[in-house]
């Protein structure tokens, strides 16, 4: 055997840990599920982020009882701390849909161990950014007049609007995201019931996985299926997050009014959702023992796609600074002599020095490869996307045309509960995740086995 | 129990998806037709070795696409100009670009649907209970092990010379399929 030899397609560090069998990466990815114990560390974890939780449900609770006057928003700054963070967590969840999607279709093999949980990762991204328009409209209850129903009042939603667009590309990303994770957890859902030792597991696992039993003629439509699903998700993904920036860019707000929005926010939603995947797997890798699978070959090519996208998202901050200026538009001039010596301006500083500057350290090979490093580079730079959202929303609401409708904003307590306690939503999730499900995909893992044996 | 079991076929296992590609072949050009091959990932090349006719998955996608773009457009179309007609600054009714977001994403998410739950009807899914599941080792085809099963409504099918042929093709371990029988019938 000399599955030790890396695949011909990687020349330095291999996408699988050396000597691997179609046995032993199922026993591993199984064995983090069915017969570990709960360590106590998984449950000092689950316990903090289950409190957090608990802050968030206070908050949301607080926040129905008494309105959203307990929050920090006014007139002009309408939006917040909702919509900021609205932007960036679904900005997060991007890239687990491009690392299931796009990588897929570009046949990048290093995608298959991480995929799964990048794919959780969008789903649990994607209810915490849902949560804030939605508690956002002040009263939770009527948020189904954004939906388009017969109302017994004969009135439509107004479908030229970008927030009704939204309303559409968040539920249908959301809706394609659980199916294309769905569809992927089926054979695995199989292998768990069938190794399952315990008859509730057996039962829950075999409803779940509906009978899958491996047939040819099934993989042959399930493969077909997949592919589509990759296919349709891949222009999915691109445009929920244009149609988010043209909540913003179909307004005529100084700073808000520019066609380069789209491209930049798509590229500002990758490069934090890398970030998250790397916050993510750099602690699962470490603590499931999971470094064969995860390797130091998906670190670095997830560290070069956020230097990538970073780069992206600086080029859109310069040429947001240099159409305002070669425009000449006097409030676009002042937008941006607003963002550098303004109230809010030690924000767009420290934007800068996360998402600009820390990540050029990615340039060397020994940052890339160091998970500690790494692990602290992606919070910054989640921080800095988190930073961009604020600026974006407060300076330009806070700075309108007229002197008399400028305003300050500073988050309450409230906010900063509601926020944070989204955080405890998506850990809580994470948690529960990879204790019940598969945080690799055994099958794809077996495929790429049987792909190395084949190119020996 | 056992006068209402009856024989659902015989299945070979095999240790390597060559070797299972390799039988699937032989059994085909054999010719078998109702028969079916398990493996625990799809095995390229293996639809092409049973000879499985094009999957009418990308076409029921495709009907989704259609059907979700054509309502959703024809919605907001039917919502602007009749149902409740709003001049905003004179644009016209049927202002259409501004509907081109809401169509395409209904566009994806009828697409995303058939492709779902269309692959998972043509696969007649969730079916909790198969007969191969009676065959006691097939729980590792869900790990490191291939199956194929000669059906017994094939016309070629014996159930002794089938099951000699499947262990001429090197399979590890030749069994019979039965059907509604308990659970001790899955040895032969």
């Amino acid at each position: 055997m000399s599955v030790a030899q890396p695949p011909i397609d990687s020349p330095e560090i291999p996408v699988l840990g050396p000597g691997h069998t179609y046995e032993s990466v199922t026993e591993q990815i199984s064995s983090a599920v069915l017969t570990r114990p709960t360590t106590l560390g998984w449950f000092a974890g689950f316990a903090v982020a289950f409190s957090v939780l608990g802050m968030l449900t206070v908050a949301v609770g607080w926040l129905i009882i008494k309105g959203v006057g307990i929050w920090a928003i006014n007139i002009p700054i309408g939006w917040g701390f909702a919509i900021v963070n609205f932007v960036w967590w679904i900005g997060i969840g991007h890239a687990g849909t491009l690392i299931s999607a796009i990588l897929y279709l570009l046949n990048q093999q290093w995608r298959t161990s991480i995929n799964r949980f990048a794919e959780a990762m969008t789903l649990f991204a994607v209810a915490c950014a849902g949560l804030f328009p939605l508690i956002h409209t002040g009263r939770p209850w009527m948020a189904y007049y954004m939906f388009p129903y017969p109302s017994t009042m004969g009135v439509w939603p107004q479908f030229r609007s970008p927030l009704i667009w939204d309303v559409f590309a968040v539920s249908t990303y959301g809706t394609v995201s659980l199916l294309f994770w769905f569809v992927g957890l089926i054979p695995d859902l199989a292998t768990l019931r069938d190794r399952a030792a315990v008859s509730w597991k057996q039962k829950t696992f075999g409803l779940l996985a509906m009978g899958w039993r491996g047939s040819a003629r099934h993989w042959h439509r399930y493969q077909s299926a997949y592919l589509l699903l990759a296919g349709l998700a891949t222009p999915l993904v691109l445009s929920v997050h244009t149609v988010v920036s043209f909540d913003f860019s179909i307004a005529i707000v100084p700073g808000w009014h520019t066609t380069i929005f789209p491209p930049y926010f798509v590229a500002g939603a990758i490069y934090s959702g890398f970030a998250m995947v790397l916050t993510i797997a750099i602690p699962l890798r470490k603590f499931y023992h999971f470094e064969d699978f995860i390797t130091m070959r998906h670190l670095e090519n997830m560290a070069k796609v956020m230097l990538a996208t970073g780069l992206i998202v600086a080029y859109g901050y310069f040429f947001e600074f240099f159409m305002s200026l070669y425009s000449g538009q006097k409030f676009d001039v002042f937008l941006v002599h607003q963002r550098l010596h303004g109230p809010y301006s030690p924000f767009y500083y420290a934007l800068i020095l996360c998402n600009i500057l820390t990540p050029q350290l990615l340039w060397l090979r020994r940052v890339r490869t160091n998970p500690t490093i790494l692990f602290l580079m992606s919070i910054v730079v989640n921080i800095g996307m988190w930073l961009e959202r604020f600026v974006i929303v407060v300076i330009s609401l806070t700075r309108d045309f007229m002197p008399s409708a400028w305003g300050r904003y500073s988050p309450t307590v409230w906010d900063w509960a509601t926020f944070i306690g989204t955080l405890g939503l998506f850990t809580t999730l994470i948690y529960l995740f990879v204790r019940v499900l598969p945080a690799i995909s055994i099958a794809e893992m077996r495929e790429l086995i049987a792909h190395e044996e084949d190119h020996e | 129990m056992e006068q209402r079991s009856h024989l659902y076929g015989v299945m070979g296992e095999f240790e390597t998806a060559k070797q299972l590609l390799h039988a699937a072949a032989k059994v085909r050009d054999a010719g078998y037709r109702n028969m079916d091959a398990y493996a625990p990932f799809p095995v390229e090349g293996l639809s092409e070795a049973l000879g499985l006719r094009r999957s009418l998955v990308p076409l029921v996608t495709l009907l989704g696409g259609l059907g979700g773009g054509l309502t959703g457009f024809g919605f907001q179309y039917w919502v602007n100009v009749f149902a409740y007609p709003m001049n905003v600054a004179g644009r016209p009714l049927n202002s259409w670009p501004a509907f081109i977001p809401v169509t395409f994403e209904l566009t994806v998410l009828g697409a995303a649907t058939f492709a779902v739950f269309g692959m998972l009807a043509m696969n007649k899914l969730p079916h909790p209970y198969h007969p191969v599941f009676n065959v006691e080792r097939f729980a590792r085809a869900s790990t490191d092990r291939f199956f194929i099963c000669i059906e017994a409504t094939d016309p070629k099918f014996s159930a002794t010379e089938s099951a000699r042929f499947l262990q001429s093709l090197q399979a590890v371990n030749v069994t019979e399929v039965i059907e509604d029988g308990p659970l001790e019938s899955g040895h032969a």
